[in-house]
């Protein structure tokens, strides 16, 4: 029951000879070293996990690699070598927008996916994008708070 | 907030963990490693008859209590819960035994077929059972892990003397920690020497379980913390489970081996907060003046006694709260039942109690037809005055510049015991006020038990080296204690290196717990380093290790409970808006206030990070964070059935400090995670209460209840 199933990543064209039925998130993880893909619950519920599948954001945790056959992904490894990471990255550290971390990757694609689609987002538009991913150690404001710094930093 | 110290940097792990190049346990490999599954039991209370276990493939193995090469209970404060079930169970997902092997798959397929037969035993589920005596004691003969009581005072007098007599019954449930990243280890033996690396508080606390568990000597174990990814309390004791099961794993099979669990397994398996009943009397003069407290604490401690003991004095130590009450008798008892253990999570027993002492206040308040404002500040404890306990607040207690700082940020005191009307008709809104302390550092001796030690080297090329046990786990340790060190020895920031613990590496300087770590192990790093700054030209290379003692001034009888239970207090004034909704029961919590003395703070943005977490989590517990158990089982197991505050639920929240120096914490510092998250829930209840005119006496607040309540 395996199958090749290509996709870019990252922009990069990658192909895996695999049970189309794995989790994308362990492909990436395990087959390409991704590690920055965290999983924190495996249900579709904490965003830890979360990329960009043809431009929307998705829980890798419950999308099988058969379905993403042809599509581009974007990781954070993909994310840090845009031009808008910089001031994403920026933004989150001043304002203290990360603790313990392991929500911060999928908090970062969030961000990214949000300020890709509008760059001049309202605080309800960033409150809707981040709404699937969880953070236990900052309450979350923080978080709004810095997605807005960065919105206002990439538009000077 | 003028100091120095106080102006922020970016924290040190800020960019790895921005990059996801930080790696936590699940992200790294050992060759030849194998994967474990727990098979856990299904029943709360029962013998195991049988196990039966299906063939077993080349390299794939079971791991039980015979394979245990010392002692199969975890050393905690007492020995605890057997590493694998030792011919009994008492709760549901108690581990039975651990499959291992080379694929991931493989080993679930297995566990899954691993078939145990029971004979069922009647449990003990509620704490009712518990007490009844009616089925057989899970811990002793009455059934209690700890039976305490202190007294100050005569309360019997106060009682006869009263001229009201004010009363009430308040519970609160189960808290998970739902830290982001689950429970996970890894364990690595080369023959001799065990090595844990993994998700965790307290390196040491594993270094010694597992000396036991393995007979091994202590130096044969060493215990590597790596990235972790949240913990709350939650990563105190439980991790010395997990890594000793792992460990005999990896001594047995002579491979590395890897424990993560899952987040169901980590919801339904892990420690939780203890749920809790407490029962008030409160005596009340002609003056208005609450003269006494009676009050009965208990908590439910799950089926193995882990922390309980000093979860519950934490509780008992904050039955007055924050108000000079002349005559106090606290009696608690934490009781064992056939459920999930409970046990640290931030606030450690205190969020229970406050909980309680605060909605008696509010319900004293309305029978002497007094604005709860003015009742609070005019029992608010002061400089000098007596603790629940008979200790003395020495330092200067700020409760008024608090309450008129939060008058200031939110304009309370106009609007505070009313219902007022919502944006829409069936809406209405309400405020609520809560006063709260954490008494910092450890409860009692615990301090000078623990003899922290803390070492800082000085290296050839002027760097400076922190080497203690105290672990990150989000709170920002990495960073506040090397701002400590460089700010007192005046050298730049970057040239003080801390990296997470190794016990090879680092003395114990005790666990990251009890907000200890800034005010206690900072304290020893400044004074190395202010001894390091006189000596500097000494030598290229040179070591200083400092040893905590408390200061002099501290009392204390751990037999009767009389005396400082803690060296010093942080405290917190909180207020709630909230809109409920009277056809759905729905609570909004739309803004809360919040102001917090945690002496001088060591790095804004760090304490503001705290502040709004803890608030936040704290707004959970009273309002969404629903957890129960029902014939020993927890009903929620998900985080879609456990939700845990969104962007959606969050409330604002906006936080001041109050600068109140302590004299014996480094830089005037004092506690400061825990605290931040006592005040939200009885505040949050005060608004409901307030919007609603109906009493609330149970957190979480659930909107079937408030229904039943408009009825
Ligand atoms: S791990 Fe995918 S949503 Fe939580
Ligand atoms: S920083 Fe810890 S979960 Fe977000």
């Amino acid at each position: 029951m395996h199958s090749e199933i290509t996709f870019t990543l990252d922009g990069e064209r990658v192909s895996v000879d695999c049970n189309p039925l794995r989790r994308l998130l362990d492909v990436l993880r395990e087959d390409f070293n991704l590690v920055g893909v965290k999983e924190g619950c495996g249900e579709g519920e904490c965003g830890a996990c979360a990329v960009i599948v043809d431009g929307k954001l998705v829980n890798s945790c419950i999308v099988p690699v058969g379905a993403v056959n042809g599509a581009e992904i974007l990781t954070i490894e993909g994310i840090k070598k845009t031009e808008i990471f910089g001031k994403i990255a920026d933004a989150f550290a001043q304002m203290g927008a990360v603790q313990c971390g392991f929500c911060t990757p999928g908090m970062i694609v969030a961000t990214y996916a949000i300020l890709n689609q509008n760059p001049k987002p309202s605080r309800k538009e960033i409150v809707e994008g981040l709404s699937g991913n969880l953070c236990r150690c900052t309450g979350m404001n923080i978080i709004i708070e810095a997605v807005e710094m960065a919105a206002k930093n990439i538009a000077r | 907030m003028s100091e120095r110290i106080s102006m922020s940097v970016e924290r040190v792990d800020a960019r790895e963990k921005i990059y996801g190049e930080a790696l936590y346990i699940g992200d790294y490999r050992f060759e030849d490693m194998l994967f474990a599954k727990t098979v856990r039991s299904k029943v709360p209370r029962a013998k195991i008859l049988n196990v039966k276990i299906p063939a077993l493939p080349d390299g794939y193995f079971v791991v039980d209590r015979d394979d245990v090469p010392g002692k199969n209970r975890v050393k905690i404060l007492v020995y605890d819960q057997p590493y694998f079930a030792d011919g009994v169970v008492n709760y549901i997902g108690e581990p039975i035994l651990l499959v291992v092997g080379p694929e991931r798959e493989k080993v679930f397929e297995i566990a899954r077929k691993v078939e145990v037969e029971y004979e069922e035993i009647p449990p003990i589920l509620t704490i009712d059972d518990a007490l009844s005596g009616k089925n057989q004691p899970i811990y002793g003969d009455d059934n209690c892990f700890v039976d305490y009581h202190y007294e100050k005072g005569n309360v019997k007098n106060a009682f006869a003397n009263a001229e009201t007599i004010v009363e009430g019954e308040y519970e609160t449930g189960y808290q998970e920690h739902l830290y982001i990243e689950p429970q996970g280890v890894a364990a690595v033996f080369d023959g001799e020497k065990i090595t844990i690396y993994g998700s965790m508080q307290c390196p040491y606390y594993i270094k010694r379980a597992l000396a036991e568990c393995l007979a091994l000597d202590e130096k044969n174990v060493r215990v590597v913390q790596v990235t972790t990814g949240g913990a709350f309390g939650g990563k105190e004791e439980y991790p010395s489970l997990i890594a000793g099961q792992a460990a005999v794993a990896a001594m047995k099979t002579q491979k590395p081996v890897k424990l993560i669990l899952d987040r169901t397994e980590d919801i339904m398996v892990s420690t939780k907060r203890h749920p809790s009943r407490t029962r008030y009397r409160a005596a009340i003069d002609a003056d208005g003046k609450v003269i006494a407290l009676d009050v009965d604490i208990i908590f439910d401690g799950g089926a193995y006694a882990g922390l309980s003991d000093v979860v519950l004095q934490r509780g008992m130590f904050s039955a007055a709260g924050v108000y000079n009450i002349p005559n106090i008798s606290v009696h608690g008892r934490a009781v064992a039942t056939n459920k999930v253990p409970t046990g640290a999570f931030r606030g450690f027993g205190a969020p229970q109690v406050f909980f309680a002492i605060e909605r008696l206040f509010d319900k004293i308040a309305s029978k002497l037809g007094e604005n709860p404002v003015d009742l609070r500040l005019r029992h608010a404890i002061s400089q000098g005055d007596f603790t629940a306990t008979g200790g003395i607040m020495r330092q200067p207690v700020k409760i008024p510049e608090m309450v008129e700082k939060l008058e200031k940020m939110s304009d309370f005191r106009s609007k505070i015991g009313k219902s007022l009307p919502g944006d829409e008709p069936h809406i209405k809104r309400g405020y609520g006020l809560s006063l709260f302390f954490h008494g910092c550092g450890f409860t009692g001796n615990g301090e000078n038990i623990i003899a922290a030690e803390a070492k800082l080297k000085k290296h050839s090329d002027g760097k400076v080296e922190i080497l203690v046990a105290n672990t990150e786990m989000g709170q920002g340790a990495l960073t506040a204690l090397r701002k400590i060190v460089a700010e007192t020895l005046k050298i730049q920031f970057d040239d003080v290196i801390y990296e997470l613990p190794d016990t090879d590496r680092v003395p114990d300087s005790g666990p990251t717990v009890a907000s200890r770590t800034t005010m206690i192990v900072g304290g020893l790093l400044k004074k190395a380093a202010e001894e390091m700054r006189e000596r500097w030209n000494e030598a290229d290379e040179f070591e200083i290790m400092k040893k905590y003692h408390h200061p002099d001034y501290i009392r204390w009888n751990q037999e009767t409970f009389e005396g400082d239970a803690y060296p010093t207090y942080s405290f917190g004034a909180n207020v709630a808006e909230v809109d409920v909704d009277t056809i759905t029961g729905e609570i909004a919590v739309r803004h809360i206030w919040a102001v917090f003395d945690v002496g001088i703070t060591i790095d804004e943005v760090l304490m503001r990070g705290q502040a709004q977490g803890g608030v936040v989590q704290g707004t959970g517990y009273a309002t969404i964070e629903v957890m129960e158990a029902q014939a020993g089982r927890l009903l929620q197991s998900t985080i879609t059935d456990y939700t845990i505050p969104t962007t959606k639920d969050v409330p604002l929240v906006e936080c001041a400090f109050i600068d109140n120096p302590y004299e014996y914490g480094p830089f005037g510092a004092k506690c400061a995670g825990e605290l931040t998250l006592v005040g939200a829930a009885p505040a949050i209840a005060a608004a409901v209460e307030n919007a609603i005119g109906r009493e609330i006496v149970r957190i979480p607040i659930k909107p079937e209840e408030i229904i039943k309540k408009l009825d």
